[in-house]
Formats: structure tokens, sequence, C-alpha cells
């Protein structure tokens, strides 16, 4: 007999391994973040912390997972389209594991993602502290499941409307980027932008993730990024686990 | 001994669309016993997948009960899917994996070893014929390739009850007769209950025991295939002459020498339904010879179940599916 675990670990394996088999697709799907990593370093003034890297790469990190992650819900898109998620529904696998074995093969291209950003990145002046990176792919991997989670669950409201998806996630995607500092910082932007920035989630874990790749470990900084990264991913699983329960009814 | 394995009870599926309601399948009551090989046979729309949906736990019923493999579907969803398979309309597999792993990531999905899983998928692989494209990504395989991986998925574990949803939609005549008999062999050698719906007639006469003839969400026949047309349907002659005027003369002999004939004129052409039309034959021709009315050609066609159910509806199916292909939804 299955168990969730099973369930999950079955349906984790299952959406890893075309990335294991094909591991180019990771690259491919971060040639926009670092296409914007070549264009926009250069154009940031040093601080007195070092070079702009230090404080561009984790925004990088982040951006690459919040791209390839808020559209992985386009495979279940096509899988709803096809007729494998419904091979899948009629098989015995736990309802929720559905969702959150997909959500949590995310991890994966964002682990390969943030390292290989980061190994491109150290001849040009970046200096790796390894323990604060490590617990900031850690935080940032609370946030990936849940945002994979959200990006599945607008996969299955969206259905057999698959410009409906993209367009929501379009929408949302580019606002929730620039309002969290990552390509411009926000520190002097006028008053409503800042109140608006405080309000993205996304904003805290850019904060804590430059906190921590800088070797900042115990801060402020750190915990609410934590507590963000950690509200994002229960809420996302949360919200992804009542939609496909309610979608196969 | 013979037990149930799917008992339903006034099973109904109603949608809405637009504020509008479309019963699907309307107080549907079927018994299937272990070891059928059953058709649902029906025009596009008629709510074959609707039912197979609702039997599969797909889909909720609006009112009624099913229970198959005994198990309630909608109380035990989870039982009924540990103990069934499910060939959808749709291409099981997903398309960026390769063919071999989606057959073992099934297996793990009904709670196979990895090890159970990997000697079933060789044994499916070799068995239809997939050895070939094994390792390839879905995408790259055929339609028919894909259509066998399909039943290879639904087979992986070796479920008692196997439902079929259009199964040989989008496969060439050799890939249907493949399919007709690997379906053949499955109830032979594993006695699998099965359940398949079509709306090929030829599929459903010569594949299944027992057609069950659903339109607008009802069941209208079921019986064997031989019954069915024994019950509703006669033999067909068709007789052409060179006048028309020949033709009538023709129709009112004939009704004279065939009792309960239902005939049809068009122009120079006389078609008369009849029981043992076959038989009945001979006697006709030597009617007409005996009134002087040369007959140009005659044919002689056993019914069919689109005879059948043109008798029972009045529509031919012929047209039907023909016409109605655009209406057809993945759902
Ligand atoms: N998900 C759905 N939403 C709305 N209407 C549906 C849905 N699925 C099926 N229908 C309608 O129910 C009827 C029966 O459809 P279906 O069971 O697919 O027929 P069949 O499989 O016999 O071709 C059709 O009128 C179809 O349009
Ligand atoms: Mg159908």
């Amino acid at each position: 007999m299955t168990t969730f675990a099973t369930d999950t670990a079955t349906v984790f394996s299952r959406e890893l391994r075309p990335v294991l088999r094909d591991p180019f697709s990771v690259i491919f799907s971060m040639l926009q973040p670092l296409l914007f990593l070549a264009l926009f370093a250069p154009l940031l003034p040093d601080t007195d912390g070092g070079s702009a890297l230090q404080w561009f790469v984790p925004g990088i990190v982040v951006m690459s997972c919040l791209f390839g992650t808020s559209a992985t819900g386009s495979n279940l898109l096509f899988e709803i389209q096809t007729g494998s998620h419904e091979r899948m529904l009629v098989s015995p696998l736990s309802r929720p594991a559905l969702i959150v074995g997909r959500a949590l093969k995310e991890i994966v291209p964002m682990f390969a993602q943030a390292v290989l950003i980061v190994l491109v990145t150290i001849p040009f002046g970046f200096e790796l502290h390894v323990g604060g990176a490590l617990v900031a792919l850690a935080i940032l991997a609370l946030f990936c499941v849940g945002l994979g989670s959200l990006s599945y669950t607008l996969a299955l409201a969206a259905r057999n409307t698959e410009w409906m998806f993209w367009a929501v996630q379009q929408t949302l995607l580019f606002p929730l980027l620039l309002l969290a500092g990552i390509l411009l910082p926000i520190d002097e932007a006028p008053e409503w932008l800042r109140v608006a920035s405080h309000l993205n989630p996304l904003t805290y874990v850019v904060d804590a993730e430059r906190a921590l790749f800088n070797g900042e470990l115990v801060s402020a900084t750190v915990g609410y990024g934590l507590l963000a990264a950690a509200a994002v991913g229960v809420l996302g699983l949360w919200i992804g686990t009542k939609a496909i329960r309610r979608a196969s009814a | 001994m013979t037990s149930t394995m799917i008992r339903t009870s006034g099973l109904t599926r109603h949608f809405t669309v637009k504020k509008r309601t479309v019963e699907a399948v309307r107080g549907l009551d079927l018994t299937v016993d272990e070891g059928e090989l059953v058709a649902l046979l029906g025009p596009n729309g008629a709510g074959k997948s609707t039912t197979l949906r609702m039997l599969t736990t797909l889909l909720r019923p609006t009112s009624g009960t099913a229970e198959v493999a005994g198990r309630d579907v909608t109380r035990d969803p989870r039982g009924v899917r540990a103990r069934i398979g499910y060939i959808g309309q749709g291409n099981g597999a997903g398309h960026s994996q390769r063919a071999r792993d989606e057959l073992l990531s099934q297996g793990r999905a009904y709670g196979m070893t990895v090890a159970a899983a990997r000697a079933r998928a060789d044994e499916l692989v070799g068995s239809l014929d997939l050895g070939a494209v094994a390792d390839r990504v879905v995408s790259s395989l055929s339609g028919g390739q894909r259509r066998r991986l399909d039943i290879a998925m639904g087979l992986i574990h070796a479920p008692e009850l196997l439902f079929l949803d259009e199964p040989s939609t989008g496969l060439d005549p050799q890939n249907r007769a493949n399919l007709a008999e690997h379906v053949r062999r499955l109830r032979a050698e594993q006695g699998t209950t099965m359940v398949l719906t079509t709306h090929y007639l030829e599929e459903a006469d010569q594949l299944a025991e027992r057609v069950v003839v659903i339109d607008h969400g009802r069941v209208i026949a079921d019986d064997t295939p031989a019954r069915l047309k024994a019950a509703h349907a006669g033999d067909r002659i068709t007789l052409e002459f060179d006048h028309e005027q020949e033709a009538e003369r023709a129709e009112a002999r004939a009704l004279g020498i065939a009792e309960g004939a239902q005939t049809e004129r068009t122009g120079t052409r006389l078609e008369i339904r009849i029981d043992g039309g076959a038989r009945l034959t001979p006697k006709l021709l030597r009617g007409f010879d005996e009134a002087h009315i040369p007959v140009a050609s005659v044919e002689v066609a056993r019914p069919t179940l689109d005879d059948v159910f043109l008798n029972l509806t009045g529509r031919s199916l012929r047209e039907e599916s023909a016409g109605a292909g655009t209406q057809e939804r993945a759902a």
C-alpha cells in the first residue's frame, strides 16, 4: 500500500526525471536571468561592501527561481490537455501528493541554477560565503515550493485556456520582481512604491538572500526572510492542495 | 462463480454550461459481471465518456450510485482506483518523459515495487511491440505507438477491471486489429473484465460479447450483437430494376410474398427489410419472374448495428459520427 510520502516521492521523481535526462533544459530557462546579469551588473556602481555583484547576484538567483518556478504550471496545463494528468487522477496516488511532489521538484533546478550563477560570477569578483549561501538556498527553497504550487493552482484554474495562464503569470511576475528590488534598489523610490514593496513577501526573501550571501547569518533581516518564505511555502501548498481536491471532484 | 464488477443505480450526471443544464447521463442502471467484455456504443455526445469518468472516479455523479470492483465510487474512490485500470480518450504519457520511465512511474503509482514495475514494464514493452521506442521521448512517438504505450500503462498493475475510452481512435487499421487482438487475449488469458466505449460499429460488433447502446444519456438497448440484430433489424434486400414502374410493381408483389416486410422505394431501387432475408430472396425472385418483372440486380445484406441504431432511434449512427466529429471533446 502506498502512503502520502511514497506517493509524493513517485510524483517528485517522475517530474524530476526529464530534468535529469536533459539537464540542458535547466540552463535554457535561466538564459534571461543570465542576460540581465551581463547587462545590468556593469551598470551598478561598486559599493563600499565591495563589488556590485555582491548586491546583484543574490537577486539574480531569486529571479532565476522566480522565472522557472512561476512558469512550471504550464507543464501541468499541457498534461491536463493531453490526458496524462487524467491518467494520474485515476491512479490511487494521493491528491495532495500530485501537487506537493511536483512543487518539491522545483527545488532541484533552483539549486542547480544558483550554483551555476555563483560559479559564473566568482571570476568577476563575487565573494562566496558557503555557509550563508546554503542557508539562503534553504530559505529560497521554501519560497520556491510555495510559488510552484501556486503556479500549478493557476494551471488547474486555467484548464483549457492556455493564454489565461500566461496572462496571469506575466501580469504578476514583473511587478513582483520589480517591487522586490531585484534589479534596482527601491530605498530611494517614492513613498507609495516603498509601501507596495513592503507588502510584497518577496522583498523580505530577497533582503534575506542578500544578507546571507554576504555571510551575515543571524539577523532580523534573515528572520523576516525565513518567515516570508515559509509563509509563501505553507500558503502555496495549502491553496494547491485545496485546488487539486476541488478539481477532481 | 461470477461476481458483480459494476453495479450502477440511477447514475446521473448533469453539467451546467452557460446557465443551461446538459443532462449527459440520465439514470443509468448497468450491471457488469466478472469476466464480461462490454462495449458502450453511441454517437458522439451520447454520454459514454461521462459514464466512464463517473465509474473511474474522475467525475462525481450528480445523483445515483455506482459500485465498481466492490467499492462505492463516492465513498471509497481510492479503493476503486486501486482496483481498476483506465485508458482514457487522450494520451496518458507525458510528452517530455521517456516511454519506459512512464511505465515505471505508473507502476509505482499503483504501489508496485521498483523491481516488479521494471519486470512488468519489460513484459508489456515486449507484448505491445514497443521495444524500439521504449527508451525514446514520448513526443517523438507516432500516434499508434503512443496509443500502445497508453495501453501498456493501463495494464501495468494487471487490473481485474479495465476501462477503455475510444481505444482505437487515431489508430490505422493494422493497429486497430492489433488492439482488438490484445483485448481478446487479455480477456482469454487473464479473464480481465473490460468496459470500452466506441462509436465504431464494427469495433463493437467484432470485439464485444455485449453491446450497450447509449443515446442521449440513456441505455436504449443491451444485448449480444447477434441478438440485438435479430431483435431490432432484419436483413436488407436491395433490388435494382431498369424502370421505375417495374420497381413499383415489384414492391406490391414483394409485400404479397413476404409478410411483415418493410419496403422503401427510391426511383428504380427497392429496399426490403425482413428477418431471414437470405432465405426469402430466391422465393422473391421466382415471384417477380412469374409476374414478368425483370430484376436488374439483387443484393442481400446482413443487418449491422447501425440498422439496430436506426431502428431504435430513427437516426443513423454512421451519419452522426461522421458529422459530429468537431463536437467531440477531450473532456
Ligand atoms: N466537462 C463538461 N462540461 C460540460 N459539458 C460536458 C462536459 N463533459 C461532457 N459534456 C457534455 O455531456 C454530453 C456527453 O458527453 P460525453 O460523455 O463526452 O459523450 P461521448 O463520450 O458519448 O461522446 C455532451 O453533450 C457533452 O458536451
Ligand atoms: Mg467520449
